[in-house]
């Protein structure tokens, strides 16, 4: 008996197991997506976002029985509602830092979010009890919250910027602060920007690659170089072995930013260099002193080195036009734009006969391509030459036949 | 001196039958009248063939028939080798004007009816000529392995490729697989210097021992008073050296003011660049391509054009055996204004594709 009443049990079971497979309701999409406005956006943003598609709901964050209709039993004693800002931080960390948990959705995914987060000016600020500071949905979303390696997602590399420009560049958000709000404005004109906006370039620093991500502070005086050397080294280098690497520490300067800026690190040009107007080191140097000579032989030999570099170029380009093959030349020539790179990088050594040595280095190459230039311009000149001697020749000839021609003509009419 | 010549002359006569040749060419008589100009653009196809052999018979010294090494071969004839440059220049311009002067050899030919009995052959062996030297054109373009040569090869050989039943076979087989690559240069090449000279020497061989045998035509409806005969030698071949002349000094500016450029090497992984066309013998057909709906009724349009082309090639072949009139000697201006439409059609459809380029 008890064995047929066990028997009858697991037929209905299985029975009735198609029923588990049918999608359980979920009384907060239900009931939010009848609604207007500011309570159906969450439903419309969930649909992309990206703890759904692994298989989370409202109530994994919200609390809640989202499989009861009423919704008083829906709002059971597990709801939390919508959490307070300060609340936010706890419970986004009570999944995304715990490791185990983590890893059955992403093991490479890091879970030390929150403990960076608390040494952030941001989280330092929240800790004191100001709300205003951002808390984790001010840059990732609240609803529709997509990967970062997602190109619409507010934290994907060319919409980081903007991301922390909707407070930072906001003046009466910003005002209790003290802080400057024109960095998105400094930013766009920039040449990391140009990079990434214009050339896509992904690798372009934007803000969280200086400041850092959750642990966002603004770097401190010494640490500025050390961020710029993480994509710039060979440079960094090289300014650590000049002279004034000592000096800028002592002097508390802050060693890339002095030349270049911060936010606003525009293209570097020959200008920046020397004694001229737009001259960074004419700063601090006076004039006569022996730095302010250094850098105006600098620049004077810099000058004279792409000038050389022009001319090369003109030639072969007249070269070029006047029918003469030169991308043998061209490509040593390319040897030659190379070596200025080079020498363009060695002026943060600010070493003048190292930089002299690079320059000569060029200059024998372009030395090369100016005598294949110059031999390239003297075939044209030849070919023309040529040109005018076989055509007159051929002209000569066919002047001869014509007549003879005409002499034949001449007799066969007569 | 003069001895001496006599006695080789003596030799080569007894072995050659010098005597009947010279004799032959003594008593040769060419019509003269107002039209006879259109008379010397067959001399001036030969002339320039000549040239083309001789160009590439040296360029063969230099050139290397392979992907790694054949853009890098004519970079080296145009800038290392001694007057590679001009020998490059003169193969490549000679070859577009030889091209442009078989058409006007074609339509002078065409409208002077001079394909009535009995030179029906001549203008057969002529059309065959005709595609035998397209064909010189498109193997050779692909050559020198830039760019603008591997894109439209490619563009060219889709487009042989959707001929119905054997278009598919026929890609292949010129392919060397299933896209332009190494094996097609290898093809290309060896079209471009044994199986199209072959064909070309035989079918030239024929072309003018007929023009040599039946002579030239006089066009219809010239009353005899404005025809007058003279001799082939040296009157007509004295006014043909005339027009080679002109032509070497058109070859030689357009060298040395316009030399064949080298272009950028070819990337087969490259993106077709923008605006790619074939050369200007092909673009009409290429702007017919482009310009006829995708389906013509329950037709592909790219096939009905392709299918066009083809039939009208043979009917444009078979004109001396379909112009009744012209065989019975009375004019045709039923053939005078059809090709005259060809005609403009071609003329209008390669003109477009640099008057208007963006279209």
């Amino acid at each position: 008996m008890k064995k047929n009443y066990l028997h009858c049990l697991t037929l209905i079971a299985i029975l009735l197991s198609p029923l588990a497979l049918y999608p359980q309701t979920n009384s907060c999409i239900k009931c939010h997506g009848e609604m207007e406005e500011k309570l159906l956006a969450p439903v419309e943003a969930f649909k992309q976002d990206i703890h759904q598609k692994f298989g989370l709901n409202c109530s994994d964050c919200h609390g809640g029985n989202p499989t009861e209709e009423d919704i008083d039993l829906a709002k059971d004693k597990t709801f939390k509602g919508s959490p307070q800002r300060k609340q936010i931080p706890e419970l986004c960390s009570s999944c995304h830092s715990n490791s185990n948990y983590m890893r059955g959705f992403n093991p490479n995914l890091r879970v030390d979010q929150s403990v960076l987060y608390w040494t952030s000016r941001h989280g330092q600020l929240l800790k004191k009890g100001d709300t205003k500071a951002a808390v984790c949905t001010d840059c990732h979303g609240t609803h529709g919250i997509l990967a970062s390696t997602y190109p619409k997602s507010r934290t994907f590399p060319w919409n980081i910027p903007q991301t922390c420009s909707r407070c930072h560049s906001d003046k009466d958000y910003m005002k209790d602060y003290k802080i400057s709000t024109s960095q998105w404005d400094d930013y766009k004109e920039s040449v990391h920007a140009h990079a990434l906006f214009e050339k896509k370039d992904l690798s372009a620093p934007v803000c969280n690659d200086c400041h850092g991500n959750h642990g966002a502070v603004p770097p401190e005086v010494t640490s500025i170089a050390f961020v710029c050397r993480q994509c710039h080294p060979s440079t960094g280098e090289l300014f650590s072995q000049s002279p004034h690497k000592k000096v800028y520490d002592e002097m508390g300067i802050s060693e890339c930013e002095a030349c270049h800026g911060n936010h606003k690190i525009l293209p570097p040009s020959d200008e920046m260099l020397g004694t001229g107007e737009e001259a960074v080191c004419i700063q601090c140097h006076e004039p006569d002193s022996k730095p302010y000579e250094i850098a105006s032989r600098i620049k004077q030999k810099l000058n004279e080195f792409t000038e050389k570099i022009d001319y090369a170029d003109s030639l072969l380009d007249r070269a070029d036009r006047q029918g003469v093959e030169v991308s043998e030349a061209r490509f040593e020539l390319r040897e030659a734009d190379t070596l200025l790179i080079l020498v363009r990088n060695l002026i943060h050594s600010f070493n003048l006969s190292e930089i002299v040595k690079k320059i000569e280095e060029g200059e024998q190459v372009l030395s090369e391509v100016r005598e294949a230039g110059e031999a390239s311009l003297k075939e044209a000149k030849f070919r023309k030459t040529g040109l005018i001697i076989a055509t007159c020749f051929i002209f000569l000839l066919a002047t001869a036949l014509f007549l003879k021609i005409r002499q034949i003509s001449k007799k066969t009419q007569a | 001196m003069k001895k001496y010549i006599k006695q080789v002359y003596s030799y080569f006569d007894i072995r050659f039958k010098l005597t009947d040749i010279t004799q032959f060419a003594k008593k040769k008589k060419v019509p003269e009248h107002k039209y006879s100009i259109w008379y010397y653009f067959g001399g001036i196809c030969l002339f320039l063939f000549f040239i083309q052999v001789i160009t590439g018979i040296l360029l063969l010294l230099y050139y290397k028939p392979s992907v790694e090494a054949a853009y890098e071969s004519i970079q080296f004839i145009m800038g290392q080798v001694k007057f590679g440059w001009l020998i490059r220049s003169v193969h490549s311009w000679s070859a577009n004007i030889l091209i442009g002067v078989i058409f006007i050899h074609m339509f002078s030919t065409f409208f002077l009816k001079a394909y009535r009995p009995p030179r029906e052959l001549t203008w057969v062996s002529g059309f065959f000529l005709l595609l035998v030297f397209l064909a010189f054109g498109f193997s050779g373009y692909l050559l020198p392995w830039n760019e603008l040569s591997f894109f439209a090869t490619r563009v060219g050989t889709d487009i042989a490729g959707t001929i119905p039943l054997i278009g598919k076979f026929i890609k292949t087989f010129i392919l060397g697989g299933a896209d332009v690559s190494g094996a097609t240069l290898s093809r290309f090449f060896w079209l471009h210097v044994a199986i199209l000279p072959l064909f070309t020497t035989i079918i030239l061989v024929v072309h003018i021992i007929l023009v040599q045998i039946l002579g030239m035509s006089k066009p219809l409806g010239l009353p005899e008073t404005q025809v007058k005969e003279v001799p082939f030698f040296p009157n007509f071949v004295l006014k043909d050296s005339l027009g080679w002349m002109l032509i070497l000094a058109l070859v030689g500016v357009l060298c040395v003011f316009f030399p064949w450029e080298v272009g950028q090497k070819a990337d087969i992984f490259g993106v077709t660049p923008l605006g790619i066309k074939p050369e200007w013998y092909f673009i009409f057909m290429f702007n017919t391509l482009k310009i006829v709906p995708s389906h013509v009724l329950f037709l592909e349009g790219e096939i009905l054009c392709v299918f066009g082309f083809m039939v009208g090639g043979l009917l444009f072949m078979l004109v001396p055996f379909l112009d009744r009139n012209a065989t019975r000697e009375r004019k045709s201006p039923f053939f005078t204004l059809a090709g005259l439409i060809i005609l403009l059609y071609i003329i209008i459809m390669t003109a477009l594709t640099y008057l208007l380029p963006n279209i």
